[in-house]
C-alpha cells in the first residue's frame, strides 16, 4: 500500500516539473566545511556557478571579501578551495554550469555570479524587478530570497 | 506499589532536572571564555578591575571610521537592539546577540574567536582587545 502511494506521488511530482529535467538541478554541496563556512553570511553558492580561476582568486582574498573580513584558518581554506575548484563550472561536467560561462572571456576572472552575462540575461526580467521590490531584497546575492530551493540546487521554481 | 502516576511523576522530575542541568552547563560554559579574557585584560590593562557592560554597550552602538566603509558599526549587521534579529549584508538573518534571547551564544571558543577576529577587523580595522571582548560579552549577558 505505502510503496504504491509513494510511487503515485513521485509520478505526480514528475509530471508537474517535466519542463525542468532533473539534470538542470545544481548539485547540492556535500562538503560540510563549505556549507558551514561559506554559508554564514549568505547561502553557500554551488561551485558550478563560477570557473576554477574565480574560486582560486576568491579563496586567496578572504580577508577582504566584498568589503568584509571572511578569513579562515589555512586548513579550512585548503579544504574549501579543493572542493570548489574540483566542482567548478569549467571542471564539472554539469551542463548548466558550462552554460554559465557563455560570453565569459578567459582573461576575465569574475568574482560575482550575479555579474556573469548569462546570469544578467536570465535576471533581466520584469518578474525579477517586481520581486526585488516586493521582497525588499538588498542584493542579487540573496538567491534564496527568490529561489526557495536554492540551497538544494533548484533555481527554476518560480 | 508504584502507581502509573508516581512513575510518571518520577520521570517528569528526572526530565526537568535534566533540562535544568543542561542550562547550568551552558551558562557555565560561557565562563571559561570570559575568564580567559579577564586573565589577558589583567595582564594588558593597568588598573583592570573587571568588565563593564556600559563600555560593552558603547562598543556595540558606536560608529567607527577606522574599518571598512561597508561596516561602520556592529549594528550594521546585528541591528540596534541586542534583543532583535539582525541581518547580514547579503540578507541572511542573524539571531539576537542578547544571551537571554539566544542562550547558546558565547559558549564555543572557536566560534567566539573567529567572529571577534573578523568583525573587529571589518568594523575597527584591527583586532579587539581582551578588554573590549570581555566588555561586549558582559553587556550581552545583561541583555
Ligand atoms: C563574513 C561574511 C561572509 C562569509 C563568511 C563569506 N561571504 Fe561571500 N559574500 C559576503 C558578502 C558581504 C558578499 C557581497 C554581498 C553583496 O553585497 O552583494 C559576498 C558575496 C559572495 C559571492 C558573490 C555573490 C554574487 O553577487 O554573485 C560569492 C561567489 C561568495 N561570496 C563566495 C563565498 C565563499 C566561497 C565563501 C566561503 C569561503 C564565502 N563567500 C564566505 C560575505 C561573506
Ligand atoms: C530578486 C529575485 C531573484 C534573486 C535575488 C535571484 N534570482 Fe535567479 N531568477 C529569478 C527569477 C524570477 C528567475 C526566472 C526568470 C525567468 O522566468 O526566466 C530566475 C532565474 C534563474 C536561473 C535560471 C533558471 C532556469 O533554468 O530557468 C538561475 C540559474 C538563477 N536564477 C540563479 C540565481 C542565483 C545563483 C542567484 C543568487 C546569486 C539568483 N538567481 C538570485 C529571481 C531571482
Ligand atoms: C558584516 C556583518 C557583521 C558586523 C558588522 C558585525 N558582525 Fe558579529 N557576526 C556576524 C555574523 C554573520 C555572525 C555569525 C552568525 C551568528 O553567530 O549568528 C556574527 C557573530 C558574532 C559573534 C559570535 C557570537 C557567538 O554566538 O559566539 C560575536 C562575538 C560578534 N559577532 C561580535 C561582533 C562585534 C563586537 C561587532 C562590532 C565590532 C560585530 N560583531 C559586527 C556579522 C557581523
Amino acid at each position: 500500500m505505502k510503496p504504491i502511494l509513494f510511487a503515485l506521488v513521485l509520478l505526480a511530482a514528475g509530471s508537474s516539473v517535466s519542463t525542468a529535467g532533473a539534470d538542470e538541478r545544481f548539485p547540492p554541496i556535500t562538503n560540510k566545511t563549505v556549507l558551514q563556512e561559506c554559508g554564514d553570511c549568505h547561502m553557500a553558492f554551488q561551485p558550478q556557478f563560477l570557473p576554477k580561476r574565480s574560486w582560486v582568486k576568491m579563496m586567496a582574498g578572504l580577508s577582504d571579501h566584498f568589503g568584509e573580513d571572511a578569513s579562515l584558518d589555512v586548513a579550512q581554506v585548503k579544504e574549501i578551495e579543493a572542493y570548489l575548484t574540483a566542482n567548478a563550472a569549467d571542471v564539472s561536467r554539469f551542463r548548466e554550469g558550462r552554460k554559465m560561462l557563455r560570453r565569459v572571456d578567459s582573461k576575465w576572472t569574475p568574482l560575482r555570479i550575479s555579474e556573469l552575462p548569462r546570469f544578467r540575461h536570465e535576471h533581466d526580467d520584469r518578474d525579477v524587478k517586481r520581486m526585488l521590490d516586493r521582497l525588499k531584497v538588498k542584493t542579487m546575492a540573496a538567491c534564496q530570497a527568490c529561489h526557495r530551493g536554492a540551497t538544494q540546487g533548484y533555481f527554476d521554481d518560480d | 506499589m508504584h502507581s502509573p502516576f508516581t512513575n510518571f511523576a518520577a520521570a517528569l522530575v528526572l526530565a526537568l532536572s535534566a533540562t535544568a542541568f543542561a542550562i547550568n552547563v551552558e551558562a557555565a560554559a560561557s565562563d571559561p571564555i570570559l575568564a580567559g579574557f579577564a586573565e589577558s585584560a589583567k595582564a594588558s590593562t593597568p588598573g583592570f578591575t573587571g568588565f563593564s557592560a556600559e563600555r560593552g554597550k558603547r562598543l556595540f552602538l558606536s560608529k567607527q571610521t577606522s574599518g571598512k566603509p561597508e561596516t561602520p558599526s556592529c549594528t550594521t549587521c546585528h541591528g540596534n537592539s541586542p534583543q532583535s534579529r539582525g541581518q547580514t549584508r547579503a540578507d541572511k538573518p542573524i539571531e539576537p546577540m542578547a544571551l537571554s534571547h539566544t542562550p547558546n551564544r558565547y559558549s564555543d571558543p572557536k566560534k567566539v574567536a573567529k567572529w571577534f577576529r573578523r568583525n573587529c577587523k571589518s568594523v575597527l580595522g584591527r583586532e579587539c582587545t581582551a578588554l573590549e571582548k570581555g566588555d561586549f560579552i558582559t553587556f550581552m549577558a545583561t541583555q
